[in-house]
């Protein structure tokens, strides 16, 4: 197992910057997540960690070697692709011990590693199977035997759930968590399902347009957002954004709602706001509605999510940019067009700056 | 806007039996989902219904009135594909415009250019009324091929996977746009999908498919509360509903490969000595003082809640709580279980 | 602000910072295989020079030895071709030099040779058939190719497979082996020698080329296109030429080029089937004799007038033959 370490490393294709540069330190043993929306660069910075791409600046280390200009093969890593890339002539098993006769393994290594991999997977009844045959799900546990059967540094995995139902794509994900507290692995995966990286990551590296926005554990990116982009793409849905004038201690929001702010933001809203507005957040499991709500909406539109229900409520009639979410309980019988009132917890409030898209930072009481 | 009656309707392709028996009404006004996973049968329901396909035997009636032979000009639906269906040379304009254009409908540029404006400004792509779709984003797409549909007032909408080829956070956002468009508007729509979320949160009702079979018809609440079978208690609610075997011995019931036993009470059907019981993870609920205990091997943080995994005996259940939680990895966990919301399933796997 | 930590130098690193992993030999083999196409173009390129110079050498500069580079251009080549001649006696010759100012270039030309010009030779006659056949037989097969094709890819056409290898198989044989049944059977039926019949001939036997090229074509487009125009309220056939017609577009061109190219060149019917109405340029061409042996000049210049109406479709048809072909696919 190893660390990995990225230090300024970006890409450029031409004249366009794929990923500006990135310094980033994988400890031993951690499960990172690339998150990110399509294009933003994560699986860019992928393949450079693989070699599969060469950077265009800066340096990589895998354990302690700088792997920045070796081939793949010379990088001690395994790589599960989005389409499996399993070898259609050659049978489960064959697919699974390639790589370890790549290597030239010994016959005893191969068949210890092999059934070390079948026991993990539970694929003993696939062996024999060639991967036409198989469904999706299996198709993805026989890559995933191909990565683990070499025992490398570093796992990296690039959307290996993309492909598969939903259904699937949950009990993949726990099985993978598993495979890695089991196995201990350094592990990058790549994925723009922000479920995923929560579930699974210890860390999560939020990238948009090339820019790593975030790094932080699921806590850290859930609760304390630094700015507009991961507030909005962390949860969902995401946290809700309403802009407002601040004055005197009040935002002032859409539909003459007046939002109190809570005593211990003043000060840091006083200092670090560049202009008159202030945008106020807050996650839908953060208001509570209540006949004396402080904040008065109309229903907009109202799901049902399983154990309880998400009303969408807009604070302002007919303005679509004024509707949050927030979560209810079943059988609350507001309907569209009904009026709600609610309450914000004040744990659970933030606040950003419009102009810089930043978060506020509380400041330290001393 | 119109009642739609599928009577009986079957297809057959080759071998394959891809639409079995199908029945369902959906009335005016509904939005109605079709649930199901790949290969279920539900494009094929749908492209019966467009009169893309033909039907091997039953029918299909809009108002009372049978449109088995009838082209699909001739049916006055409009469709909305998963992709390829905007024309990429054309600008936004021209493809909303193009349906209006076509021989049936013979309306006059006047009322052409109205009905688009207004389609715009529903879907909120005014501004890019003049581009080329070819160099619009995949949500910015897939808004051009709703109004598309819109423009055309048709008497139903029927929309195939239109979300699914969007990422998840486009996907979220369109689907609460869609939901309420179609309640303001008020259009006959017949959804198809695989994502239960889709199917749950946009739904007035859902019909759940599995091999060209319609396994339950109900609105969102009942397929969520009262799952018919086994396969729609798994396919609906996220994380995955528990599913155990368990013994009716007296008044407790045995969880099997688990030293789970719960206190039966008597239940609405007759539950026989051995079948399978089904938990939702809501319904179980951490308890310093709870009645069975287990061992954590994975919490998941999602944020809104975390899913926590128990070992029990043999057993894992996943449960749910709300917020980032404190449990950690081989942590011991005491528990109850929801004992008024228990699922009973039969050996064939349909409830009692 | 991002909260990322800074590990490792604060300076930007510069050593080994290369826009892409390219090793000095790479580059260098890069640099030699573009020689060697350079190279090999221009030898490709080289007969078709040398016909073009042909075409304006005398008589005298074509057969020296070795050949000439530099020269001097006449247009005796053209005369040849597009003239008849025949030798002026010594008392015609002598009246016609002392009033060379009635005479026009070509006149002129030929007198030097001692010629006189009776009238146009057929050879534009035959290029005027070339271009009637031609284009008419890959219009046809072209339009014959894209509704068979379109049939083929979105229908379900029993014995489709068989089909489509009975298709192919026209073009297996090579055209001589059935020139002597058809010239039987066009005798008995009046199509010897005639336009239609050429049309004909060329149009069967470009359909296996043109139905298959299209197909792939047409396969390519997603049948979602003509579905969401249907629901709309066009009809197929509508649905056809307003919407996969223009997405075929290059495919089409492309196609078209092939078919064109094929009947243009035509040598076996074009010979065997046709002689003094319907003969096109090929077989003409090549027999061009004049007094004492071959005219090479008037060969060179007929070879460079047959090559320019290909040319001008080819010009004309260059950014459908490049473009690249886009969908607008919704991921990515």
């Amino acid at each position: 197992m190893a660390q990995i370490e990225l230090r300024q490393v970006e890409k450029r294709f031409g004249d366009f910057q794929a990923v500006q540069p990135i310094d980033l330190t994988i400890e031993d043993g951690e499960f990172v997540v690339l998150l990110g929306p399509s294009g933003c660069g994560k699986t860019t910075t992928l393949r450079m960690i693989s070699g599969l791409e060469a950077v265009s600046g800066g340096k990589i280390f895998i354990g302690d070697r700088d792997v920045t200009w070796r081939d793949p093969a010379d990088r001690d890593i395994a790589f599960v692709f989005q389409l499996y890339a399993l070898y259609p002539h050659m049978t489960v098993e064959k697919n699974i011990i390639f790589p370890l006769e790549a290597e030239k393994a010994s016959k005893e290594v191969i068949q210890s590693r092999l059934k070390h991999v079948v026991d993990l997977l539970q694929i003993k009844h696939i062996l024999r199977q060639k991967p036409g045959s198989l469904s999706g799900g299996d198709k993805q546990r026989v890559a995933l035997g191909r990565a683990l059967v070499r025992k490398p540094s570093v796992f990296l995995m690039d959307e290996p759930l993309g492909a598969l139902d939903a259904d699937f794509r949950e009990t993949m994900r726990a099985e993978i968590r598993k495979l890695h507290i089991a196995e201990n692995a350094t592990t990058v995966y790549v994925t723009h399902d922000q479920v995923e990286a929560m579930a699974m990551g210890d860390r999560i590296v939020v990238m948009s347009d090339a820019v790593v926005q975030q790094v932080g554990t699921p806590h850290d990116v859930y609760y304390d957002p630094s700015n507009l982009f991961v507030a909005r793409f962390i949860g969902s849905p995401g946290m809700n954004l309403v802009e407002g004038a601040y004055s005197d201690g009040m935002v002032h929001l859409p539909g003459d709602n007046q939002y109190d702010v809570p005593d211990r933001w003043r000060p840091a809203l006083e200092k670090h706001l560049s202009g008159e507005n202030v945008i106020l957040g807050f996650r839908p499991e953060g208001a509570h509605a209540n006949e004396t709500g402080e904040l008065s909406a109309e229903v907009y539109a109202s799901d049902l999510h399983g154990a309880f229900n998400m009303m969408h409520v807009a604070l302002e009639e007919e303005n679509v940019d004024a509707v949050v979410h927030i979560r209810g309980e079943r059988g609350s019988g507001h309907e569209i067009g009904d009026d709600i009132r609610f309450n914000l917890d004040s744990e659970m409030v933030r606040f950003f700056d419009p102009v810089t898209e930043q978060a506020i930072l509380l400041e330290a009481t001393s | 806007m119109t009642e739609v009656i599928l009577k009986d309707i079957t297809k057959r392709f080759k071998t394959v039996t891809a639409v079995d028996g199908v029945s369902f009404e959906i009335t005016d006004g509904e939005f109605f989902v079709l649930l199901g996973p790949t290969g279920a049968g539900k494009t094929t329901t749908l492209r019966l219904i467009a009169g893309l396909e033909k039907l091997d035997s039953g029918s299909i009636l809009f108002d009372g009135q049978v449109m088995n032979d009838l082209t699909p000009a001739s049916r006055d639906v409009a469709m909305v594909f998963q992709q390829y269906s905007l024309y990429p040379n054309m600008t936004v304009y021209d493809n909303l415009a193009f349906p209006l254009r076509s021989p049936v409908n013979k309306l006059l540029e006047d009322e052409i250019r109205r009905r688009v404006e207004e389609a715009c400004e529903i879907l909120r792509i005014t501004h890019l009324i003049e581009r080329k779709t070819a160099h619009l984003s995949g949500g910015e797409m897939q808004r051009v091929s709703i109004g598309r549909a819109i423009v055309r007032e048709p008497r139903l909408f029927l929309m195939d996977e239109p979300l699914s080829n969007l990422d998840a956070k486009l996907r979220e956002a369109l689907r609460v746009e869609l939901e309420h468009i179609q309640k303001t508007q008020g259009s006959t729509t017949l959804f198809v999908t695989h994502d239960q979320v889709e199917a749950l949160t946009m739904a007035d009702r859902i019909g759940v498919l599995l091999e060209g079979k319609l396994v339950q018809l109900g609105d969102p609440n009942e397929i969520y509360d009262r799952p018919a079978t086994i396969y729609v208690a798994q396919l609906v609610g996220t994380p995955r509903i528990n599913l155990m075997k368990a013994e009716r011995d007296n008044g407790l019931l045995h969880v099997e490969d688990s030293p789970i036993r719960i206190p039966f009470e008597g239940h609405e059907g007759e539950v026989p000595v051995s079948c399978q019981l089904g938990v939702r993870p809501e319904d179980i609920q951490p308890d310093s003082d709870g009645q069975f205990t287990g061992e954590i091997v994975l919490t998941e943080p999602l944020g809104v809640e975390t899913v926590l995994h128990i070992k029990c005996g043999e057993q894992t259940l996943l449960s749910t709580q709300s917020g980032i939680t404190h449990w950690h990895y081989g942590d011991e966990i005491r528990f109850n279980i929801v004992r008024q919301r228990l699922h009973f399933f039969d050996e064939e796997g349909s409830r009692i | 602000m991002s909260s990322f930590e800074e590990t490792g130098p604060s300076t930007p690193v510069t050593e080994g910072i290369r826009v892409d992993k390219v090793k000095p030999r790479a580059r260098l083999g890069k640099r030699v295989r573009a020689l060697i196409v350079v190279i090999v173009a221009i030898i490709l390129l080289v007969p078709v020079a040398v016909m073009v110079m042909t075409a304006f050498k005398s008589r005298s500069d074509v057969v020296s030895v070795p050949p000439k580079v530099l020269f001097e251009p006449t247009v005796e080549g053209l005369v040849f071709l597009l003239t008849e001649r025949s030798q002026m006696g010594e008392a015609a010759l002598q009246e016609a030099m002392a009033n060379t100012e009635d005479l026009n270039l070509f006149e002129r030309v030929a007198l030097e040779n001692g010629q006189r010009i009776n009238g146009p030779s057929d050879f534009l006659r035959r290029l005027r058939n070339s271009i009637i056949i031609a284009f008419g037989a890959t219009i046809a097969s072209v339009t014959l190719g894209l509704f068979a094709a379109y049939g083929f890819s979105r229908f379900e056409v029993p014995g489709a497979n068989d089909l489509l290898f009975f298709i192919l198989s026209g073009r297996m044989l090579p055209a001589v082996v059935v020139t002597i049944p058809i010239f039987l059977m066009y005798r008995q039926l009046g199509l010897h020698d005639t336009h239609a019949g050429m049309i004909l001939v060329y149009t069967v036997f470009n359909l296996s080329l043109t139905v298959w090229l299209l197909k792939g074509f047409i396969d390519e487009i997603p049948k979602e296109y003509e579905e969401a125009a249907m629901v709309d309220g066009y009809s197929r056939f509508q649905a056809f030429y307003k919407i996969v017609v223009p997405q075929a577009a290059t495919g089409i061109a492309a196609t078209t080029v092939f078919s064109l190219i094929f009947v243009w060149n035509e040598y076996a019917f074009a010979l065997m089937l046709t002689s003094e109405n319907a003969r096109t340029a090929p077989p003409a061409i090549a027999t061009m004799l004049g007094r004492g042996g071959i005219e090479w000049s008037a060969i060179a210049a007929g070879t460079l007038a047959f090559l320019i109406p290909v040319l001008i479709v080819i010009f004309a048809m260059r950014k459908h033959l490049l473009r690249g072909v886009t969908f607008g696919a919704i991921r990515q």
